[in-house]
């Protein structure tokens, strides 16, 4: 590892090398008179060797790394009262940078926009629970998985509701946009009869189950009682039904999302996961926020 | 990106029939807010201008606080802020009325256009010429007829173009109808862009079909102003 670091870093200083081998060029071409004297210059086929083995150079070594979170998601994203960043996620962004040697940089983006943003080089990854599915699989690509967590449906504390479209047919569920629990519902509930309502972020949804304009609500499992059903707002609410299960739509966990091309820092990240995983970071940063295991199976 | 023309093009322009969206759900908010928007503004214009003071005071009022703060602080608090109030929930007839999206938004769209139409429409029945005004009075009109015959449609002319202006950018604050759920252009476009993270497409066409409805309104107010200003044409 530190080895082929040390070799990339030679080559990174051939770039310097290059802007003299470019001077050389632009002043061996205004002195050859003719194109045949071009082809007899021994210089000229060195420098596309020269440009190869730059070329070979890695584009960035990973010292920061930018990841996009959309913190309206608690106990894995949120903002605490001061305003800093607080969750499971952030703590396990900073923990894997922490061990490849980089900075974490966290960029605030709404969770529709993230894919984009990580394609517009706005952010390098996705730290933000985001589910692994096979249609986010053709855009972008995946770290393994970071931690594993159920969906689950809440309403009113009593309520005989059951995430089934026959149980749930002519009353109103929330769902966050671009969610893949929006997907499901709007997948197989619409369809037969339950009105799928979408907001732009969670705190909506719980805001209006609350108000009485929603039955029922369909995220997360441990978001729904991390962050809404042990608040106060929580109060008189708990999950109806038992846990969704759905491979396809839901998915098997929530990874971190980076583009196709950086294969080197997928790399990295499953190493450090492994890492954190074997030196019992994962566990204890685990401990501070759950107390049954999310780890994956 | 013709995948995605091809999943959303019906959401785009009409959703189904039990789930309207996308440009039927903005052409019906920016039609039914501008409708009943201009209805409620001319009696208040009016009294605005020439009521006595005690009806002149809110209604200035009224326009201040709904030009003065912005329409999605006035769409978060009709929609969130009021439903959450207890009293209003126990209301029956408040309660299921604000308990739908789409009222609350038409709603809120519909007294912050008021209040714009009604500012101006009072500059308009104010700048009405004195000598008009005399002129109806010397031959024997007053009150309501004076108004009606006179003084209104002279001040509608004189307000039309303006007016356009207003009906334009209303269609485009419908686009935070989303704020309340409810489904518009922009709706579907966020679906489009969350399923397959194309943004230029998905928000491209929605930009198109908000483009294609300012120049279809542009264009009858247009001939409305063709109709009705025909005298300051300059040809």
């Amino acid at each position: 590892m530190t080895n082929s670091r040390e070799f990339r870093s030679v080559i990174c200083h051939l770039q310097f090398v290059i802007l003299l081998a470019v001077r050389a060029l632009i002043e061996i071409v205004r002195r050859c008179r003719f194109p045949a004297d071009l082809m007899k210059n021994r210089v000229l086929w060195v420098l596309p060797l020269l440009i190869f083995l730059c070329s070979l150079s890695p584009a960035k070594d990973w010292k920061t790394v930018r990841f996009g979170v959309d913190a309206s998601y608690a106990p894995f994203e949120s903002k605490a009262p001061s305003g800093e960043l607080v969750g499971f996620d952030i703590d396990l962004g900073n923990a894997l940078c922490a061990k490849m040697g980089a900075k974490a940089v966290w960029v605030e983006n709404d969770f529709d926009g993230m894919i984009p943003a990580l394609q517009a080089r706005k952010i390098d990854g996705i730290l933000s629970s985001l589910a692994v599915t096979e249609k986010r699989k053709r855009q972008i690509d995946f770290t393994d998985i970071l931690f594993a967590t159920p969906t689950r449906m809440v309403a009113k504390t009593g309520s005989d509701l059951l995430p089934t479209p026959e149980s749930l047919k002519g009353k109103s569920v929330g769902v966050e946009q671009g969610t893949v629990q929006e997907t499901y519902a709007k997948t197989y509930w619409e369809p037969k009869g339950v009105n799928i309502v979408s907001y732009q972020n969670q705190d909506q949804v719980y805001a209006d189950l609350r108000s009485g304009r929603l039955d029922a609500a369909l995220q997360d499992e441990i978001q729904a009682e991390q962050g809404f059903l042990k608040s106060p707002q929580g109060q008189g609410f708990a999950f109806a039904g038992p846990e969704v299960v759905d491979d396809e739509i839901l998915g098997k966990g929530a990874a971190i999302g980076l583009r196709k091309s950086d294969q080197d820092l997928k790399t990295v990240l499953n190493k450090a996961l492994q890492e954190i995983h074997e030196d019992g970071t994962y566990q204890a940063l685990e401990k501070k926020y759950f107390d049954f295991d999310v780890a994956p199976k | 990106m013709i995948d995605l023309i091809k999943q959303y093009w019906q959401s785009y322009l009409w959703g189904s029939p039990t789930h309207v969206s996308g440009l039927a759900m903005t052409l019906w908010l920016t039609v039914s807010c501008c409708t009943m928007g201009f209805a409620l503004a001319l009696p208040l214009s009016v009294a605005r201008a020439a009521g006595p003071s005690w009806i002149r005071w809110p209604i200035w009022l009224f326009t201040f606080v709904f030009r003065g703060t912005p329409l999605y602080i006035q769409l978060l608090i009709v929609y969130s802020a009021i439903y959450g109030l207890e009293f209003v929930r126990n209301t029956p007839g408040f309660g299921a009325f604000f308990k739908d999206a789409l009222n609350c938004t038409i709603l809120a769209f519909t007294v912050n256009t008021c209040a714009y139409t009604t500012e101006l429409l009072t500059g308009a029945v104010k700048a009405t010429p004195r000598g008009e005004v005399e002129a109806a009075r010397s031959l024997g009109l007053s009150g309501i007829s004076l108004y009606l015959r006179i003084v209104l449609p002279s001040a509608l002319r004189r307000a039309l173009p303006a007016y356009s202006n207003e009906v334009i950018l209303m269609l485009h604050a419908t686009s935070l109808a989303f704020t309340a759920t409810v489904p518009d252009i922009l709706k579907v476009a966020r679906d489009a862009n969350a399923e397959y993270y194309l943004p230029f497409p998905a928000f491209g066409i929605a930009a198109l079909l908000y483009a294609c409805l300012s120049v279809t309104f542009i264009s009858l107010f247009r001939k409305a102003e063709q109709k009705w200003l025909k005298h300051l044409s300059t040809t």
